[in-house]
Formats: structure tokens, sequence, C-alpha cells
């Protein structure tokens, strides 16, 4: 087996405190790959990646069964992108799992660049689906685990959702289906950081109560704090367990987690960052993890 | 009963209406049986519907493989996006609705999930054009113009039934994402009396004729040939090119059959904005072939509800209709000739 063949079989709570502070390590990593490609733009859904590291964390270097050297390897785990504008997230994750060269992180969102802005599965490594355009990742999903299912695959579909993408009907169709079919092997991940691209998400569209909404649909709902990676790896394992019906984790999240200088930022959906202040973000970065 | 009943009158009848002629040969549902036979041979064959197998003659295959059928309900967006996830672990699906419900609601999921990553996902959109009489609500007047500019996608407006049982192989043999215009219930059956076999992106030339090539495209080319048959008997010699893949367009037999004198006709059930005219036309003006096109295609309008055979002379689609329109370009109907350029709004004065 080579070493990289994910993943660590998430083993009981025995050694929850070495595994709880080997994701940290990788969400700081992951942090740190989001401040790259976000200096390369200067702006961008930075406040997004910071706030969703500690989930991606979890999901790509403790969750995920993948092969980074083999990414169509049938029996993977999918991990879908629904929320496109992710994807410098995602790439960072990547990154760190080794999906992606680190130093290919430098061409985000370049002329040429395998890395565009809004990822791509038709050239972008390790994308399962093409992004952009929101409320597509839980449909695709849907079929993908009925199609695993009926070929006798045990592979698991994770859907990385934002609370913004809930305004689009396209995903609770999905999440009806979903429900409809018994598809135990999909996990939607929502993450909720209460801002959308008019504003606050209860001042576009109100989505809550998001627990009493996905239970309705027939999910089996469980809501953390998406900074907490205690609090995730338990939800993520109880949620592995989970027989008989889809699987919803709500995440809170903060945007700019971990970079104070990026936390209490006005217009964070799509964040403007001046050239002197990302030495100071990664300054404070690093300080966040000595403590 | 009184005697001042009023005089029963042509219905709208039923979403669903035959348009084959009393007394014409069909076929019943071939495109389910079909879909079957291919099933047979291609474990990896899969159908789903939204809420329309009965409709779509999706309930025969989902009858014999009940496994192999997946019913998402009324929900055509997470339909299409689920196919293309079926698509991505390896299974070919065929997913059926409207053909409205495919191109209006859910083009996004169509273009995105399906068309840009080139999945081999078969998209299957039943009352194409003007096939039904409920109304605009149902009738997909426009689905060539919405998905002719989509990159990637086949596009299949099959005549009949032997069209049908042809192309579904060949629509899954196909590596890309397809989309047929069904024809469901009792399909006419006409094609097998002609020298011909449905294959994928070649229009096929019918019949030959002198005077007057009609190309056509779906249930059109039934039509035309009745058409043809009819000038025939008033010595009009009337060829007919069917063209059953609108995309991509078989150009060179286009241009083989429109760099002619003859007068050239094209036959739609589609809107005459984005379909079959326009794409003749356009393949004659990029190669710098001045022929003049004459449409038969619905106007650019929401059409009226009512029984098909009413709407179908209204809108110029009935074998009566074409060849009156064919009569009248030729200027055998009336005293006066018409002028080849009868179309213009100002006449050609170079």
């Amino acid at each position: 087996m080579t070493a990289l063949s994910s993943p660590q079989a998430p083993a009981g709570t025995a050694h929850r405190p070495e595994r709880v502070e080997r994701i940290r390590q990788a969400a700081h990593r992951i942090r740190r790959n989001a401040l790259v490609m976000g200096e390369v733009q200067g702006q961008g859904y930075i406040g997004q990646a910071l706030g969703v590291a500690d989930v991606l964390a979890v999901v790509y270097t403790d969750q995920l069964r993948h092969r980074p050297e083999d990414p169509h390897w049938p029996d993977r785990d999918r991990f879908l992108l629904s929320i496109g504008h992710y994807a410098i997230a995602a790439y960072a994750a990547m990154a760190e799992a080794g999906i992606i060269p680190i130093e290919e992180l430098e061409t985000y969102g370049s002329d040429d660049s395998r890395l565009p802005m809004s990822a791509m599965a038709s050239y972008t490594p390790g994308m399962e689906i093409s992004g952009g355009s929101l409320g597509h990742g839980l449909g695709v999903a849907t079929g993908m685990a009925l199609g695993l299912r009926h070929l006798g695959n045990e592979a698991r579909v994770f859907d990385l959702l934002s609370d913004g993408e809930l305004d689009e009907g396209a995903t609770w169709e999905a999440a009806m289906a979903c429900a409809h079919h018994g598809l135990d092997s999909v996990t939607a991940i929502v993450d909720v950081n209460a801002l959308q691209a008019d504003g606050p998400t209860a001042g576009v569209l109100r989505t809550e109560p998001l627990v009493d909404k996905w239970q309705a649909f027939g999910w089996h709902a469980l809501r953390v704090d998406g900074n907490d990676v205690t609090a995730l790896v338990a939800a993520f394992d109880e949620i592995r367990g989970h027989r008989g019906s889809p699987s919803v984790l709500i995440c809170d999240t903060r945007i700019g987690c971990g970079v104070p200088l990026l936390e209490n930022r006005e217009k964070a959906h799509f964040m403007r960052v001046d050239e002197a202040e990302w030495q100071i973000a990664r300054n404070q970065l690093q300080e966040g993890l000595a403590r | 009963m009184t005697s001042t009943a009023p005089r029963k009158k042509l219905t709208t009848s039923a979403m669903i209406a035959s348009f084959a002629d009393p007394g014409q040969r069909t076929t019943s549902a071939p495109f389910g049986h079909a879909l079957n036979r291919l099933a047979e041979e291609r474990p990896e064959i899969v159908g789903l519907s939204a809420d329309l197998a009965k409709y779509t003659d999706m309930h025969v295959f989902r009858d014999a493989h009940p496994d192999r059928f997946f019913q998402m309900g009324m929900a055509e967006q997470v339909m299409l996006g689920a196919a293309a996830g079926m698509a991505e672990v390896g299974l070919v699906p065929f997913a059926s609705t409207y053909s409205v419900f495919a191109t209006r609601r859910a083009y996004d999921f169509l273009c995105l999930d399906i068309a840009e990553p080139g999945l081999n996902v078969n998209v299957v959109g039943a009352l194409p054009g003007l096939t039904t009489g409920y109304g605009p609500s149902h009738q997909a007047t426009e689905d060539l113009a919405i998905l002719r500019g989509c990159p990637n996608l086949t596009i299949v407006d099959p005549c009949d039934s032997v069209d049908i049982e042809q192309a579904v192989p060949a629509l899954a043999a196909a590596p890309g994402p397809t989309y047929l215009r069904l024809l469901r219930g009792a399909v006419p059956t006409v094609l097998d009396e002609y020298d011909y076999r449905f294959e994928l992106g070649k229009a096929a030339e019918l019949r030959t004729g002198r005077d007057v090539v009609l190309i056509s495209t779906g249930l059109m080319t039934m039509r035309a040939l009745q058409a043809a048959e009819r000038l025939a008997a008033d010595h009009v010699d009337v060829a007919v090119l069917h063209v059953p893949t609108i995309k991509p367009l078989d150009t060179a037999a286009i241009l083989r059959a429109a760099r002619t004198d003859r007068l050239v006709v094209t036959c739609e059930n589609h809107s005459v904005i984005g379909g079959l005219a326009e794409s003749v036309a356009s393949t004659l003006a990029f190669a710098g072939a001045g022929t003049r096109v004459v449409p038969i295609a619905l106007p650019d309008e929401f059409l009226a509800a009512g029984a098909l055979p009413t709407l179908h002379d209204r809108y110029g689609l009935s074998t009566d209709a074409i060849v009156a329109k064919v009569r009248a370009e030729l200027g055998r109907t009336g005293e006066e000739q018409p002028s080849a350029w009868a179309a213009d709004p100002v006449p050609a004065t170079a």
C-alpha cells in the first residue's frame, strides 16, 4: 500500500488527541496554501477558504478514501465541490493531500492554469464536477450514489455546499431524491458562514432552521462548530456509521478563521487584501498555530 | 337532447394525441422497446424519468428492467444532474421527460452537468414542437433553438418508429451527450418502405426530384414524402432529403442538395427561429451559396391550444399546407407568377 492512500482508518476515540492535532496541523497548512493563492490574485474568496479549512482538513486527511496518485481509482470516495467559488479552498486542501503539487498553487487563476477560479472537472486534478453554477452538486451526488450502489461499489459520496446555496431549489429536489432512495452513502456538508453575495444570509433569504429542514426532508442531520476539529471528527465518525438515510453535517464556520485581520472585514464575501497585508496575515496565522 | 345542439368540433382531447393519419401503419412505443433490446446487450444502460415514464414510453423499460429504472419524481433538474452522476460512474443513462422541461426548466443542468464534461447521457424529450394541443406550456416549439447553441450536444429529430429504433443504439454508442426529440405512443412507420438506415450525423436522400427539394427533419419528413407523392401527380418532381441529425449537421449533403436550380424548401416541426431552416440557411450563406430557402416551420408565436389536425393545418405543418406552399412558390396556383424573392420585404433591384 502506498503511504498516501487514505484514510487513516478512523479509529475509535482512543487516539483522538493525536488525530486531532495531526488534522489541526493539516488545516494550518491548508490556510497557508490559501493565502498563497489569495496573494496571487490580490482578492477572492479568501475568507471562505480560511473558514472552511478545518472541514476540508478532516475530509481530505481523515475521512476520504482516495489515492492521490490515481485520481480515477474506481473505488475512491467522491468529493464534490458544489460551491465552485470555493475552489481556492479545495486546491489548498488537495495540495495538502498530495493531489496537486504545492508549487502549482502559484498559478491559481492565471492564464492556462489547471487551477481556475472555479474548478473544472475536465482539467483540474482531483475535481469530480465542474463548478460555478450553484445548486448542482447534490443532484450529481445523488446520481453517483445511485449508480455506485447499482454497481455494488461501496464508495461514499461527499458534497460540499454552502448556506447561500440552499436558496437554490435544485438543492432541495436532490435532498428529496437522496432521502427517497435511501442513499446512506451520501454525506452533504453545509458550510454555514452566514454570508452571501448580497449580504448576511439571514437578510438575503432566510434558510434557518437548518437542522429541522434537513430532518424534515428525511436526512440524518448534525450541526457542529465547523472550526472545532474535535467536534468535526466526532461528527464525521458518527455519520460514517449511520445507515438508512443520507447524512448532512451543518458546519458553522467563521469567515477568515485563523487570521484576525481578515475575520472582521467588511465586504468579506469577495475579499480584497492590500499588498502589505499579506505578510501580516501570514504572521497572524503562524501565531495562531503556536497558541 | 335539443335539435339546437352545436355541431361537434374537434377538441384537444388529451395532452397526448397521435399525429398519425387515420389508417396509417404505426408501431407501439418504439423507443421503450428499442431501449429494452439495447439493455439486453448492454448492462450499463439505465433509465430515469421525472414522473413521466408512462408518457415517454419509458414505462416499457421500467417494467422490463425495474432494477435499472430510477424514478426521480417531478424534478427535472435533479433528474439531469443525477443522470450525469450515473454517467460519471460508468453507466449509460437515458433520461426522459417532456422536451419543454428538459430544455426550458433544466437547461443549466443539461448544459453544465452533462454537456460540459461531455458525458454519455441521453436526454429524451417528448412532445417536441407541435405534437400536443395542450398549449404553450407543453409545446416545445423552440427546443432546437435552445439546444443547438450547446457545445458537445448531439441532437436528433427522428421521423418515425424506424428512425427511433435505429437511433437509440446509435445514441448510446456515441460517447458524448445526446438529445432525442421523442415521438411516443402509436408512432407512424414510414421509412421501412425506403432504402434507408439511420446514421448518426448523416442526411439521407429518400427520393430524387428535378423541380423541388424538400429538406426536412423529424415527423415533417413523413409529411414531405406525402406532399412529394401528391405533387408528382401534378407532374412536379420533388426530392426529399431527410435530416434526422440536427447537430452535428450534415452540411455536405445539404450543400449538395441546395446548390441547385430547384426550389429549396425546409420542413420542420419547430419554430422558424433557430431550427432547421436557419441551420440550412446559414450553411448555404457560410459556404457562399446564394440559394433562396423557403421555410415551412412554426411561426415565432406562442401557439394555440386545440386539436392537432386543426393546429397543423393552421400553422402550416399538414401535408395540404406543404403542397399549397410548394405550389404557391412554383407559381402554379395563382394568375401571377410570384417573384423569386417573394419573401423579401423590398424587391431586389440589382
